[in-house]
């Protein structure tokens, strides 16, 4: 079928690609801002990654755990910028 | 019919993902990437899921697809203002060649006080800290 070769074949290397890229960032930093963009950003392309695979294995259960990440990505930004405004300096 | 409007939502947000991905390794400056990735990962995402949702044609799926959506679209902008506040105030450089820095000298970083525009008496002068070639070289 057309459209799972394209999912599996084009769609999902594409966003594996854009994974690896933010991944790039999220270890060359420089800053611990950057890293903590560059997580957010992962999991966004994260809920990408698990829609497509949904599709793929034709089970909507797998977006359950989409929405969780969305949550985690929320929290994870605010607890982070919360103590990085309280803590002294920035490397 | 079905299929095609799949994957011309996927593809669309699949190549807005990629682009906030390259977006966030060839900005030059944290700003920016905030800026790149927030718009471009969440309209990405969004449309991938619209997909999704197209491809189910459930009332369940959909809800809870648009739950989400709904959730991204919410969150991402607080977030990246969250992080881009926090990082202004710890001193996270902008690119050096910036144009304008409207808080510059005018926000005291300790005890978030602003003085106001007309206010020039009681200017803060701007710190001088940070990575020697993030510095503006004008002001």
């Amino acid at each position: 079928m057309m459209k799972d070769d394209l999912l599996y074949y084009v769609f999902l290397p594409v966003l594996a690609v854009a994974t690896l890229l933010i991944a790039w960032r999220f270890f060359k930093g420089p800053r611990l801002s950057d890293r903590v963009v560059a997580l957010d950003l992962l999991i966004t392309t994260g809920i990408g990654i698990i829609a497509v695979y949904s599709i793929l294995a034709d089970r909507p259960t797998f977006l359950d755990i989409a929405m969780i990440l969305a949550l985690i990505a929320f929290l994870t930004t605010v607890a982070f910028s919360y103590y990085l405004e309280k803590r002294e300096g920035d490397d | 019919m079905t299929d095609w409007i799949i994957l011309f939502l996927m593809a669309t947000g699949v190549l807005f993902i990629l682009l906030a991905a390259v977006g966030i390794v060839r900005m030059p400056d944290l700003y920016l990437r905030i800026s790149v990735t927030t718009k471009a990962a969440t309209l990405g995402t969004g449309l991938v899921l619209m997909a999704t949702a197209w491809h189910f044609q459930d009332t369940a799926v959909t809800a809870r697809i648009l739950a989400i959506i709904l959730f991204i679209f919410l969150t991402a902008p607080v977030g990246a203002h969250l992080i881009g506040r926090a990082s202004y105030f710890v001193g996270v450089p902008m690119w050096r060649r910036s144009v304008i820095d409207q808080l510059e000298g005018r926000y005291e970083k300790r005890t978030h006080k602003l003085s106001g525009g007309q206010d020039t008496q009681n200017v803060i002068p701007p710190e001088k800290d940070g990575d020697p070639d993030m510095e503006s070289p004008a002001s």
